[in-house]
């Protein structure tokens, strides 16, 4: 059933819509990328842009919060998931995909022990008996590198710290050795150095058991650490996608090259204040007509920039959303990495 | 620093009550600041950087008791903050001001943006009714908000927006000291500099002192010439910013800088970290001694059975480690040749 040349996850034209007072809104406009097998990809962008909403709906889980599917496709593993039913797609997600939600906090029961919990989605999606559920959770919680994880198994979620509770929220993820983890934002309420943990481990279970990861995230730091592939969005759509070295290197869109320059840690390396991108993100009853970046934008030009929807166009080895590409390639490439 | 500091801290001590269910119903206190000191001087920004749960908010919030002090000095000026009567304290709330973390739920949203900007004139200051109009929409502008948005609700705003709308809010009376609580790492990477930037211009204008509580170093390091590192309720190491990113003294400062990961794959792929193992201790009982000894890769025996001295280092501010004194006697040095030694760190 599953063709091992072909990409684990490959996501196209996938839009998504959540009825609002302005009515049916498209937070996610035709975005499409792969994960590949043993593959890190992150997606990076604005909040609001729809990145999570992308992820939901590749696993089925737009439609029971009111939102609708009403393009595209996302196959995983050879299967087709847009449309498949929802017993179907639940056992995959949790089974073949581990997923992992933006807030982490939210998603543990207080009432049950963390062993209780992992050893709960073993069963039901493994069928495994009480023991074997439990002794897996065990292994699980060690993974991680919970100490003494078969005392801590049998402890409640608030006698861990945020950075355990993120580490069992992992552990759950991975206990049925799923063959993609989506991670949504894992590590942004951290602090680094738990961060530098939780990405290191990461690494470690995608090395050693060829599982490939979906990450999304803010930070720019994160994605540059981790990522072999990155997908960037802005205002529902991906503006511009390339494997991390090239789109470090030189980034294609002006706003990649903006969220760079308004790093601090960029600006400290360069000497200056960091370089804000003016204005506020536009919202989806109310996208500029051209590019949507079109008001931020330093480059904008009447016109080319502010007429007809723009597509994504290969350029080197990625793909970027921009009327200005060739334009602005000896302005935007490396520009940003360079000490001035 | 400046002769007179506009704020001096000395040895604060801040205390929960984590419920009564000990032997006899002896309340359990947890201890969440333990020993702190600072200064900082008019016009100038403290950063306070450490890990999560290590008591940054609990000092700033006590720092205005706006929480109840266990014990230590404040002083704001001349006047004794700690120790002030319900009739001082209401004087010094408009010399003092804090700017939360969360600009989605420190605003009321029943009130508009100009009854949110006037409410500190009308408590504090009895400010009359169209000079207190004019007030509203000076401050709206400079914090770079058109005066119009002020019959609008804070729902009607961004993130960034309506920091700056608390921003504004904290600011209206010129005050001597603001505390701000990660007053970025809710927004965007890309409106955060807006924020940034922001703050610096308010400063440079009004001359207030700021404490800036962050967990991004970056931010802190942009921000402020001085910076204190706590872990688990103590401060562990201060100095200028750019002595202790660069050459660390203390372990945890180390562990903290290296951690912060660079938009630069090249770099990340052959820098080394410090991974810390290990888990935040509980501030119910922090370990004996060193207090981060349970995770410093460098522990030694000693560790365990004194707590570190303050020790001046080379370049500016002190740190709390033995090894200063003991093992490698680093004697107020930087941890960076250590580092290498041991191969901790790249050699470039
Ligand atoms: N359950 C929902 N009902 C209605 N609208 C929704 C729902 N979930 C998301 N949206 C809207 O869809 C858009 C995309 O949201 P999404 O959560 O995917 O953003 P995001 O890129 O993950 O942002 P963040 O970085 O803040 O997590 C937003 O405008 C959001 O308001
Ligand atoms: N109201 C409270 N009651 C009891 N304990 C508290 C209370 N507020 C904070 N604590 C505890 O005090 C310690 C210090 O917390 P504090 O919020 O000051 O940390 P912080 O450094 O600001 O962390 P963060 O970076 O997560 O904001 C923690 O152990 C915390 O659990
Ligand atoms: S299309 Fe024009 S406005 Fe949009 S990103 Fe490119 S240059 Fe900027
Ligand atoms: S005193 Fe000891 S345990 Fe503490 S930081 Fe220094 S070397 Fe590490
Ligand atoms: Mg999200
Ligand atoms: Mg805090």
């Amino acid at each position: 059933m599953s063709d091992n040349t072909a990409p684990l996850l490959e996501i196209r034209d996938l839009s998504v819509q959540f009825p609002s007072p302005h009515g049916w809104l498209t937070v996610v406009d035709k975005v499409s990328f792969n994960v590949g097998r043993n593959d890190i990809v992150c997606v990076v962008g604005e909040s609001g842009s729809g990145k999570s909403v992308t992820m939901q709906a590749a696993v089925g889980l737009v439609q029971p919060k009111g939102g609708r599917i009403t393009s595209g496709s996302v196959r995983f593993d050879g299967q087709e998931l847009v449309g498949m039913g929802n017993r179907q797609i639940n056992r995959i997600r949790g089974n073949d995909i581990g997923f992992i939600f933006q807030e982490p906090m939210s998603s543990l029961n207080p009432a049950y022990t963390v062993g209780e919990q992992i050893a709960e989605v073993v069963r039901r999606h493994r069928g495994a008996s009480r023991a074997d559920a439990w002794k897996r959770a065990v292994e699980a919680l060690d993974r991680v590198h919970i100490a003494s994880a078969s005392s801590r198994a049998a402890e409640y979620p608030h006698q861990f710290s945020g950075g355990m509770r993120q580490r069992v929220m992992i552990a759950m993820a991975i206990a049925c050795d799923p063959k993609l983890l989506i991670a949504d934002e894992p590590t942004t309420a951290l602090d680094v150095t738990i961060q530098a943990r939780i990405l290191e481990l990461l690494r470690e279970l995608q090395r050693d058991s060829g599982m490939s990861v979906l990450f999304i995230t803010h930070d720019l730091g994160v994605v540059a650490d981790i990522a072999r592939y990155v997908v960037v969005m802005y205002g529902a759509q991906v503006v511009e996608a390339a494997p991390v070295d090239d789109l470090f290197g030189a980034p294609r869109h002006p706003y990649t090259s903006g969220l760079l320059g308004a790093m601090p840690q960029v600006a400290l390396e360069r000497g200056h204040d960091p370089i804000a991108i003016p204005g506020t993100v536009a919202q989806a009853h109310a996208w500029p007509t051209g590019c949507r970046f079109n008001p931020r934008c330093l480059y904008r030009r009447e016109g080319p920039c502010t007429t007809g929807a723009l597509p994504l166009t290969s350029v080197d080895n990625g793909l970027v959303r921009c009327a200005l590409t060739e334009e602005l390639r000896p302005i935007l490439g490396r520009a940003t990495m360079v000490p001035a | 620093m400046s002769a007179k500091p506009c704020l001096r801290v000395e040895n604060l001590h801040v205390t929960y009550d984590v419920g009564s269910t000990g032997f006899m119903g002896a309340r359990r206190k947890l201890h969440a600041v333990n020993d702190v000191s600072m200064e900082i001087a008019a016009g100038e920004t403290l950063g306070l950087v450490g890990e999560s749960g290590s008591g940054k908010s609990t000092a700033g919030l006590a720092i205005l008791r706006l929480i109840d002090v266990a014990s230590g000095t404040v002083r704001l000026g001349e006047t004794d903050v700690a120790g002030a009567s319900r009739a001082e304290l209401r004087a010094l709330r408009k010399r003092m001001q804090m700017v939360f973390q969360d600009p989605y739920s420190s605003l009321n949203p029943s009130m508009t943006v100009a009854q949110l900007l006037e409410e500190p004139l009308v408590v504090h200051a009895d400010v009359p009714k169209d000079e207190r109009r004019s007030m509203v929409g000076r401050m709206l502008e400079s914090v770079g908000l058109h005066a119009g948005y002020a019959v609008r609700y804070p729902h009607e705003f961004s993130g960034g927006q309506r920091q700056r709308i608390a921003i504004a809010r904290a600011m209206m009376l010129h005050p001597e000291l603001v505390v701000l609580d990660e007053p970025v790492s809710a927004l965007d990477v890309s409106t955060q500099s807006q924020i940034l930037n922001l703050l610096k211009k308010i400063q440079g204008d009004s001359g207030t002192a700021f404490l800036l509580v962050a967990h991004d170093l970056s931010v802190v390091r942009l921000m402020s010439p001085r910076v204190a590192v706590m872990y688990l309720g103590e401060i562990v190491e201060t100095g200028p910013s750019g002595r202790v990113y660069d050459e660390p003294a203390h372990p945890y400062t180390a562990a903290l800088i290296s951690a912060v990961p660079f938009p630069d794959p090249e770099r990340q792929r052959t820098a080394h970290r410090i991974i810390l193992g290990g888990d935040l201790p509980s501030p119910m009982s922090p370990p004996s001694g060193c207090r981060f000894r349970t995770r410093c890769p460098f522990v030694m025996e000693i560790c365990s059975k004194e707590a570190p001295p303050k020790v001046a280092i080379e370049g500016g501010g002190m740190a709390s480690c033995h090894l200063h004194a003991h093992g490698p006697k680093l004697g107020g040095r930087s941890l960076v040749g250590f580092m290498k030694d041991r191969a901790l760190v790249t050699v470039e």
